[in-house]
């Protein structure tokens, strides 16, 4: 419906309290008048606010950010696009990127989470990629607080209910729960395109006087200022703010991939992008800011879901499954046939103009004329303070000699195989299509999701980690450790790490000891990503993730993209056969700080996370992919959360085939639950047929990394001697209902 | 044999089944746009899973009246071999073309999981290659595919051996433990009377290839292979 002939509203003054109710700071108000040399009008302040909002503008992040390392061989885009892209060989790349969806999906959590995944496959497919695999992070609070059932079902479903509809599969992912996420849970979503080299698009408008179409769904109402709540702390009040949530349609969003891919095999598209937070101004700017020109759209043309709506409404309006494209002049009827033929709107809403100048106009009036570099690379950039909180010390403090050793290690481990966040995840993989494309050849609930690359040998691994508590009681060394923990995971299913992808979720940036976490998280990831040599090629940070005044745990939620030579190589976790022989690599050492053990027995978050050399952890990775490669391993897996007792368990029932024993003994000179629990860094159970185990010895010596044949695989007993032995299917039973149980 | 893969709006399968098809089977197939007629030599057509119109409807409720329904239709009046996978499926019995209706899940909540699957009937063109009782592993993935047909219906489809694959646990028996989602005597696929058109929940086409998902889905896909070998090519 068009806007016909029908007068723009008046605009209401802009005065100091709709200035604050923007959520810009007087400082802020003043450096927008000097840049215009002239006050806003309230559609320009809403501009504004949304493109300067932290969501938008990073302004608070953008100072660490440049610490990241982003170049690599085989990076063709790096961050500052709709998704990175790297190459994988045989003339095809891929493009993946993580980003957050954490307040609406407390707010509305179906609909919250939906539009989440919704909104990442836009930025995979404005890349010109296909979207073939989607991973998310998710946190939420304790499994007891009586809301955390609502949000978990809702989020789940949501998820689902958009990746299944659209046809991407879901393919892994992992769900945590703690206390700290009780008012403010975490919704991370990862998706991955594959794209041929030659064929990657980009979010730029060029070439004045070329043709700026909106395609998709119609403008409404929904999720106007969603960045600008995305960049405020959380309270009761804000919890009612359901209409800023937006509404998910994936048949729409189908419709439009197809439509924008079958375009993108055609010569008309100059750029392409998603029209995400902050919809049509951020898009239509941003393009305009790549490429150095200008953008003159005319509101009144943007086809709109209900009549009435303002300029405003439309600049600021975050109707989903909506683009932006910039095409070359005299191709619009071909734009607009292949979006007939899907049953969308294509419309010619504006221009490119050569006086970087964004410019909007509603039936003849200019109601916003704004420089485009106000906008863009001179948006507020603030290097807020710093400072180590004084409890850090007391946190850190912890002696283990102060608690005694459970009588029974067996039911220490029976519990915690059934505590929420080790216990099996089936009850939400199975409500994802992981299967749909047909290349999934590593289903979820391995270290390491893998897909294949048809057409090719290949396959790619990919993984989503992090562990807030690490980050919580050393933020440094739990950045790295969330990259060096995501290697691994690739490295147990034999792939090489190409490229890696983040999402920051912190508490708010006006807080010094938030914004020293910050920066020693970023510190931590930027040294595990050189020492390993993963580039960081796209990510976003969320902050404000706080209720009240309480911050979340640091939450660096890492994506982690691997790539496998040959995917019939692939190993999975579990064990395959009875006298297989059992290989630790790497060494355990008393490290209980902030591990899962400490949490669910002992009832703390104290201590140092485990130590990590990362020397160590390359060559325990190099030397897992070597062996993979040259076919002797049987499975591997990657020992995290709960220790070795636990990642043990997790190789004898964690499968899709009937569970298989061990009988594994120790000589550790640790104490019992140390041995069992530690989550000591640098680790990895395998399995050999015995007739390999020497050349396993050669790999091992040659990448200097400790390993010891500790046990072998069995039938129906697990046994760590001499600490514990139970059957197996008492493990599997209280693993497999550790989740599901509390949830009836 | 020709095969064709209809593509409606939402679909998601299309491009697996062409694969399957194609690459993992050798056979010459093409994609079919539903809002064109039916035109060329086919013999045997797929209607292949996904959301056809968002499903925001009742399942396959739209997608029955695209305009190459008509002609899929005439199709298999005229003895044509119709396949329906999943949403496929869902599209047969709206159109008629299939008996009963496909419903919520029991549970509720979209499932993904490998079943195990028992060949009931093999005297027809999608199950001729497998044997009686032989088990299959295959892949589900949907929200409503609890079958349900009134109690004179399935008494119908019994006396006519029309349901060709049921859930069954791993020793092969149909019980309720092994039904993934309520569907009325455990049935997971079913044809038309005179055995030319079949509608199956599970996905054969995502089990073609022992790297992703095993090869039991080549069992329907080279039933109908050998069936069609044995037949003329039909006109549409």
């Amino acid at each position: 419906m068009r806007n016909e002939k029908t007068l723009p509203l008046a605009q209401p003054p802009v005065t100091d309290a709709i200035i604050a109710s923007h959520g810009l700071t007087a400082e802020e108000y003043q450096k927008i008048v000097q840049m215009l040399g002239r006050e806003p009008n309230y559609t320009e302040l809403g501009v504004f606010s949304v493109m300067w909002s932290e969501h938008c503008s990073y302004k608070s992040s953008r100072h660490y950010l440049k610490r990241l390392p982003t170049e690599g061989q085989v990076v063709l885009q790096g961050p500052g696009e709709n998704a990175g892209v790297v190459d994988i060989g045989d003339g095809l790349a891929v493009a993946f990127k993580m980003e957050s969806h954490n307040h609406p999906s407390f707010i509305e959590p179906y609909q919250g989470a939906a539009t989440g995944v919704g909104g990442i496959l836009r930025d995979v497919f404005t890349m010109g990629a296909r979207p073939i695999a989607s991973l998310n992070s998710l946190r939420f609070g304790s499994i007891d607080h009586p809301r955390t059932r609502y949000l978990l079902s809702g989020v789940v479903a949501g998820i689902g209910g958009y990746g299944n509809c659209i046809g991407v599969p879901t393919v892994g992912g992992e769900v945590y729960f703690d206390e700290c996420y009780n008012a403010n849970i975490l919704v991370n979503a990862f998706t991955l395109g594959i794209v041929k080299k030659k064929r990657i698009f980009t979010g730029v408008a060029k070439g004045v006087g070329n043709p700026v179409i909106y395609v998709g769904s119609k403008t409404g109402r929904d999720g106007i200022h969603g960045a600008t709540m995305a960049s405020e702390s959380f309270s009761e009040e804000k919890a009612q703010r359901r209409p800023t949530v937006q509404v998910g349609d994936p048949f729409t969003e189908k419709l439009l991939l197809e439509a924008c891919l079958e375009l993108m095999e055609t010569d008309c598209i100059v750029g392409i992008q998603d029209m995400g937070a902050a919809g049509l101004t951020s898009s239509s700017s941003e393009m305009a800011g790549r490429g150095g020109t200008g953008v003159e759209l005319d509101l009144s043309r943007v086809p709109l879901r209900e009549p009435g709506m303002t300029p405003y409404e439309i600049l600021l309006s975050e109707s989903q499954e909506r683009m932006l494209l910039v095409a070359k002049k005299g191709t619009e009827d071909e734009v607009k046939r292949i979006f007939d033929k899907w049953d969308l709107d294509a419309v010619v809403i504006g221009r490119v103009t050569d006086d970087r100048q964004f410019r909007a106009l509603f039936n003849g009036t200019e109601v916003a004329s704004i420089p485009i570099s106000a906008l863009t690379k001179e948006a507020p950039v603030y290097q807020r303070s710093v400072e180590r909180p004084k409890s850090q010390d007391q946190l850190q403090q912890f002696d283990l000699s102060n608690f005694g050793e459970p009588a029974d290690l067996g039911a220490t481990l029976k519990l915690l195989l059934g505590s929420p966040n080790i216990a099996s995840k089936e009850w939400v993989f199975r409500q994802y299509d992981y299967l749909v494309r047909s290349n999934t050849v590593v289903s979820p609930g391995a270290d390491a999701a893998v897909i294949r690359v048809k057409g090719t040998e290949k396959g790619l691994a990919l993984t989503v980690d992090g562990n807030s508590r690490y980050c919580y009681l050393d933020p440094y060394v739990g950045g790295a450790l969330a990259v060096a923990e995501a290697a691994r995971n690739l490295a147990c299913v034999g792939a090489r790490p190409v490229g890696l992808t983040d999402c920051l979720n912190f508490g708010s940036p006006e807080n010094p000891e938030v914004m020293w976490q910050f920066s020693q998280v970023i510190e931590g990831i930027r040294d595990a990503c050189i020492a390993l040599k993963i580039p960081v090629v796209s990510g976003n940070v969320s902050f404000y993730n706080e209720t009240d005044g309480v911050p979340i745990y640091p939450t660096p939620t890492v994506g982690m993209v691997g790539l496998l030579a040959k995917v019939s190589r692939v190993v999975t976790p579990w064990f395959k056969s009875a006298g297989d022989v059992v290989v630790l690599l790497g060494r355990t050492r008393e490290e209980l700080g902030g591990s899962e053990y400490l949490k669910v027995v002992h009832g703390l978050v104290k201590g140092t996370p485990p130590w990590i050399d990362l020397r160590l952890e390359q060559a325990v990775q190099n030397c897992c992919v070597k062996a993979i490669e040259q076919g002797i391993l049987r499975s591997a897996h990657d020992i995290s959360d709960g220790g070795l007792a636990v990642a043990l368990a997790e190789c004898c029932i964690g499968g899709p085939e009937k569970p298989l024993g061990v009988r594994v003994e120790m000589r550790e000179m640790i104490r019992g639950d140390a041995l069992l629990f530690s989550e000591s860094q640098s680790r990895i159970v395998v399995s050999v047929a015995e007739e390999n185990l020497a050349q396993l010895r050669e790999v091992a010596a040659e990448q200097r990394v400790p390993m010891r044949a500790i046990g072998t695989v069995g039938s129906g007993r697990f046994a760590i001697q001499p600490l514990l032995q139970l059957p197996v299917e008492e493990l599997r039973a209280t693993w497999g209902a550790g989740l599901t149980g509390r949830l009836k | 044999m020709r095969w064709g893969v209809i593509v409606f709006p939402g679909s998601c399968d299309e491009q697996d089944v062409f694969d399957s098809l194609k690459r993992d089977l050798g056979q010459k197939v093409k994609f079919l746009w539903h809002k064109d007629q039916l035109t060329g030599h086919f013999d045997c057509l797929v209607l292949p899973g996904g959301f056809s119109y968002g499903d925001y409807l009742r399942c396959g409720a739209v997608a029955r009246f695209s305009p190459i329904m008509k002609g899929v239709i005439d199709f298999a009046r005229q003895g044509g071999l119709v396949l329906g996978i999943c949403n496929g499926f869902q599209i047969l019995c709206e159109s008629g073309l299939l008996p009963g209706a496909l419903v919520r899940n029991s549970g509720l909540q979209f499932v993904c999981q490998q079943v195990s699957l028992r060949v009931e009937e093999t005297d027809t063109p999608f199950t001729c290659e497998a044997k009686k009782g032989q088990l299959l592993k295959l892949p589900i993935k949907h929200g409503e595919g609890c079958y349900y047909a009134d109690p004179a219906t399935l008494e119908r489809l019994r006396k006519n051996r029309q349901i060709l694959l049921r859930y069954v646990d791993a020793k092969g028996r149909a019980s309720p433990a092994a039904n993934p989602n309520g569907s009325v005597d455990n049935a997971a696929g079913v044809c038309n009377e005179t055995r030319n058109v079949f509608g199956l929940m599970p996905h054969p086409e995502d089990a073609c290839n022992q790297l992703v998902g095993g090869e039991d889905g080549v069992k329907i896909f080279s039933s109908i292979a050998a069936a069609c070998a044995e037949r003329e090519p039909r006109h549409a």
